[in-house]
This record gives C-alpha cells, structure tokens and sequence, in this order.
C-alpha cells in the first residue's frame, strides 16, 4: 500500500494553480478536511486505544463509573493472567496459544507448498479450461463456513478428524489453497517465462528453471501469502468453535471467545488476552502493507 | 531424453553441458506431466475438504438425517427445501439478513470512500494516515466482537459513560430489539470501513493527474471534476469492493455468535446464524444441509458476478 500512496503525492501543484481569490478558502477547507481525518481517526482508532487501556487497568476501573480515560492506576497483572494460571502453571489461555501457532503455521505451511506449485503450473501452462478452474478455485473460498462446518462435522466425525489439531489444519489449508494459488498466480505472472525458456536453452529441464531460476525470485511474494494464510488462519472462528472443544486442542479465538461465557466477565482478562492476540497480526500485517489490497481481495484486486 | 538437440546447435558453447536438454517433443509432453503434478495435489485437497463436503451436503438435504439421533437417512426428497422456502422464520432471517448486509455495505462504501477522498487530497502523512486507518480490518472478528460487546455493555460500558455526561440517555445498545441491529451493523462498519477506504484509496490515486489539471485549466467546479473525472475512474473497483463485502457479509457469522447471539428475540439472527441454531441447537441436520445448499447457492451466484465483474475489469 505504501508504495501507491507514497507514488501519488504530486496533487500539491494543481491546486496552486488557482486564482488568488480561491485559495484562501482553499486553505480553509483544506483545516476543515485536516480536522474532519483527525475526528474519524480518532473514532476509528478509539476502540483499539480503549482495548489496551482496559488491558493495563486495575479492575476497579475497568469498571468505573463514569469510565476512567487518563487518571488509572497502571497494571500488567491482566496480562500475567493471560500467560499464568491462578494457581501456577500454564494457564488454559497461553496452551491456546501454542494451538494457534502450530494449527495456523503448519496450515499456512500446507496451502503454500500446495498453493505456490499449482500458480506457477497455471501462470506458466496452457491448462485445459483455465479460467473456469481458476474460478471454481476462488469459489470454494467463498462458502459460507457455516455451511461447509456442518458436512465437515460429520466427515470428521466419521474418520476421528473431530476434536483434533490435523483436522483444523487441513480445513484452514483447504481455505487457504484458493487465496495462495491466486495471490500467487499473480506473483509468478511478474516473473518473465523467458527466464524459464532461457535456462531451458542452456540445457535445464522445466523443473530446474523453476527450482533454480523462478522460484528464488517468488520468495517476496510467497512470504507475503503465506503472511496473509497466517492471519486467516489465525484468525478463524468458526471452524475452531465447531470442530474443537477440549482445552489441549482449542485454539485461541475460541478461547479468549469463552472467557465471556460465564455470569460475570472478566474484561480485563479479555481485553488483555485481545491484545495479546492481536499484536502479531499488527505487527504482520504492517510487513505486508505493500500486498494489502491483494491480500485482503483474495489476490484478485491487485495494483 | 537422448540424441542431438537442434535447440542447441544454435549455442555451440552449451554442448558440453551436464544435464542434455530435452527435445521439443517430449518437452511438452513432460510440461503438461508437470502441470498435472503441481496442481492436482491442490485439486485434490480442494475436492476433499470442499467439493465431497458439499456434495454430501447435497445428499443430506434430501433426507431427515439427525446427526444426534443417528439412525439411517430416509430420502424426503424436496421436503426440506419447500419446507424452508414457505417458512416465515426463514424469510424473516431473510429480512435481517438484507437489512444487515444493505445496511452495513451502504454505510462502510460512503465512509470507507469518504475517508479514501480527504487522504487522497492530502500531501502529508498519508502512509501513517493509511496505515492508522487500516488497523480494524486486521483486527480478528472475535476481538472486535469482544471488544465492542464491552463497550456497548450498558451498565460498564465506555458509550453509555460517554453518553452519561454529556448528559444523555443510557442505551441498552445489545440488549433491546430497535437497537441491537443497528449495533451489529455500527460494529460491522466500524472493522471494513478501513477495507473501502484501502480499495477506494487504490483508485483515487491511479487517476492521472493531468485530467484534473487539464479541468483545472478549464476552470471546471470542484463538483464537477469529482462528478466527471473521479467518480466515473474509480467505481468500477469500488464495485469490486461492495460486491466482496456484500459476500462476506451474507457469510457473517462471528459478530452474531459474540455480540448478540441472535437476540434479543430473534432481532439479529441472520441466515448464517439461523442455520448454525438448526444444525447444531436443533440437529436437524438434513434441513440444515437444505438450509446451507440454498445460502452456497446464493453465494455461488453472488460470486460468479463478482468474478464476471472483476474478469472484465481486468480484461479493459
């Protein structure tokens, strides 16, 4: 994202060349705009500064009426409950996290070993019927997972897939295949087949100029994917809350969701556990801005 | 694999390489070898965990099969399906459904564009302004559902105090019938607004500068070049971005499960939430299937203009 926005910035010069007349109620708009942003920033990004407010707040004001907004006292003991169980020990929260991280990796790792060999055969090969497999491809992304849980329940269900980190895996790969072939495909576009056909004349096979010519320079862009099957991954709801149930094999949206179930919440603890869950993405996306708009349309919409 | 090349007669210096390239023909035949090994893994994880779902999916919906009281499926053919289409729960979830998915898409592409307009009108800051903007969008469902289910808590929570001493009412935002649709849609604008305003952004600065130079040269309205320049270049990706949000919105299902698990009453059950209660609350999995064939099928459709769209759109 970053790189179009920052390529656009040459509007200055054409509003200097209004008349005189205009531009003082030029600048005028120009403090109405400045201070219209700054009230949706703020409103925008109140919610997040609040989460990590109450994240670092005694109880007693989390819970403070009037809410407290600057004078509270400061404590990370919400975050020390995220990570540690009252009574020593790991706590149910900090094993889901473990779970996240092995069920959104090893997945991300499943739909890019999958995912970036089927974009290059389709970028580079005249595939019976493309464009319709392509199609039907992104399709499978776009099933509501209300829907697909319900077969897949069964299925699992059936061959002892239920309850299990395997099973969460291959369906968050299955999710992620779509995405990483187009994504991809998109990638493997930008690298010139000439590279290919050049490496072919100096006597490598097909395979070899893949492996040695093309895929070294798709190594941007398949760590951008997998970034962005990692967020999915980590992300996902419902399949988590469907497929799983034991605290071994929970991962983490839905636990930090079962910390709202009982008669009173801790929303500090929840807050806390947000944070904590959240960071990584953050932090992961900002790696990727530049593939934002690609990644979030599903590698369709790229600029 | 063996005997002279003619591809390398051309380039004396490579006969002596190690590894003699293939010849034309079997070249092709190992390429279409090598398409078939690279993509058919993919194809067959898809088929696995999507198609064969689906499809039984399908079969499910002709039938009565429980998934508690097990017992075998007896087929009742299209019962299921006229069942759910003449039924006034279905169209009233129809109705939220609608209302939900108009409502939210409509608010976050005027916001979304807006936003997208002021930044692109600016020459400073627009990287950090960006990337402040975009932070709800990468935000998990569940959290922001946590977050804002907190913050519309009417006895503790941060809108409500707000509200307070500014000397107004209390809401009870989640918890009352007229206003807990209106929260799912607020929560909802609030997490892709930032999406609009990325894909809008995207557009606003591919128009080329010289078309407003030449209007301004012309002295055109403001109004004018955003009516005759901006609008007409940047809708047909703005389009691209309602009609993906509008999918992902008919999918919508974690903020319901969180903020408001379809109450109260049924006030904010939309089809993907009515056909997790019949699944998984009420076990009736064969009209559940039935329930889910029907929402794929819209999906199907709603994706296949989608792609159309975006196909064309490429191809211009």
């Amino acid at each position: 994202m970053a790189v179009s926005v920052d390529e656009a910035v040459s509007t200055g010069p054409v509003r200097d060349r209004t008349p005189a007349a205009r531009r003082f109620g030029g600048r005028g708009r120009s403090v109405l705009e400045i201070a219209l942003l700054t009230v949706l920033a703020v409103v925008m990004l109140f919610p997040v500064l609040w989460m990590i407010e109450t994240s670092i707040k005694e109880n007693r004001d989390v819970y403070a009426i009037p809410a407290k907004f600057f004078d509270f006292t400061v404590t990370l003991d919400h975050f020390k409950d995220v990570f540690v169980a009252s009574g020593g020990g790991r706590s149910t929260l900090s094993v889901a996290f473990l779970n996240s991280v092995v069920v959104a990796g090893v997945s991300t790792v499943l739909a890019t070993v999958l995912g970036v060999p089927a974009a290059w055969a389709y970028s580079r090969f005249s595939v019976k019927a493309k464009k319709d497999q392509l199609f039907f491809i992104l399709s499978t992304r776009f099933m509501p997972p209300v829907v697909v849980v319900i077969p897949i329940f069964l299925m699992y269900r059936q061959v002892g897939l239920i309850d299990t980190k395997l099973g969460l895996i291959l369906i968050y790969a299955a999710f992620n295949v779509p995405f990483t072939i187009w994504m991809m495909k998109g990638f493997v576009d930008e690298v010139p087949a000439e590279y290919e056909d050049a490496a072919m004349l100096d006597g490598y096979t097909r395979l070899q100029a893949f492996w040695k010519f093309t895929l070294p320079l798709l190594v941007p862009g398949i760590a951008a994917t997998a970034v962005f099957a990692l967020i999915f991954s980590w992300n996902e709801f419902v399949f988590a809350i469907f497929l799983t149930s034991s605290d071994t094999v929970r991962t983490a949206p839905p636990a930090i969701a079962g910390l709202i179930g009982g008669t009173t919440v801790d929303w500090g603890l929840v807050a806390a556990a947000s944070v904590v869950f959240a960071l990584p993405v953050l932090v992961f996306a900002y790696l990727v801005r530049k593939h934002l708009i690609a990644g979030v349309t599903l590698g369709a919409v790229r600029r | 694999m063996s005997g002279p090349v003619p591809l390398t007669t051309d380039h004396p210096g490579q006969v002596a390489s190690a590894t003699p390239p293939a010849p034309g023909r079997s070249r092709r035949l190992s390429d279409r070898w090598l398409a078939v090994a690279f993509i058919s893994p993919a194809l067959l994880l898809l088929l696995a965990m999507s198609v064969f779902p689906l499809l039984w999916a399908l079969y499910l919906s002709f039938t009565d099969y429980s998934a508690t009281r097990g017992g075998s499926a007896h087929f009742v053919w299209f019962e299921n399906y006229t069942a759910i289409l003449t039924s006034a729960q279905v169209h009233l979830r129809a109705l939220t459904t609608l209302i939900y998915v108009v409502g939210a898409v409509a608010l976050q592409t005027v916001l979304g564009f807006a936003i997208a307009y002021l930044i692109s009108r600016r020459t400073h800051g627009r990287g950090l302004l960006t990337t402040l903007f975009l932070v709800p969008m990468m935000l998990s469902q569940v959290v922001v559902g946590l977050f804002w289910k907190f913050m519309l808590d009417a006895q503790f929570g941060v809108i409500n105090s707000m509200l307070g001493s500014l000397g107004l009412g209390q809401v009870e935002w989640l918890t009352r019938q007229q206003t807990a649709l209106i929260s799912l849609i607020v929560v909802d604008t609030w997490q892709w607004t930032p999406f609009i305003m990325l894909i809008a952004l995207a557009g606003l600065t591919a128009v080329p500068k010289y078309l407003y130079e030449a209007a301004s040269i012309d002295r055109a309205s403001e109004w004018f070049r955003f009516r005759t320049i901006t609008l007409p270049l940047v809708w047909p990706l703005l389009l691209i971005a309602v009609l993906f949000r509008a999918i992902e919105a008919f999918r919508l299902f974690d903020l319901v499960y969180i903020l408001t698990s379809g109450g109260p009453g049924v006030s904010t059950e939309t089809l993907s939430f009515h056909v997790y209660k019949v699944a998984f609350l009420g076990f009736n999995t064969g009209t559940a299937s039935a329930y889910g064939i029907l929402m794929v099928l819209i999906v199907i459709v709603l994706t296949q203009l989608y792609l159309r769209y975006l196909n064309k759109l490429k191809e211009d």
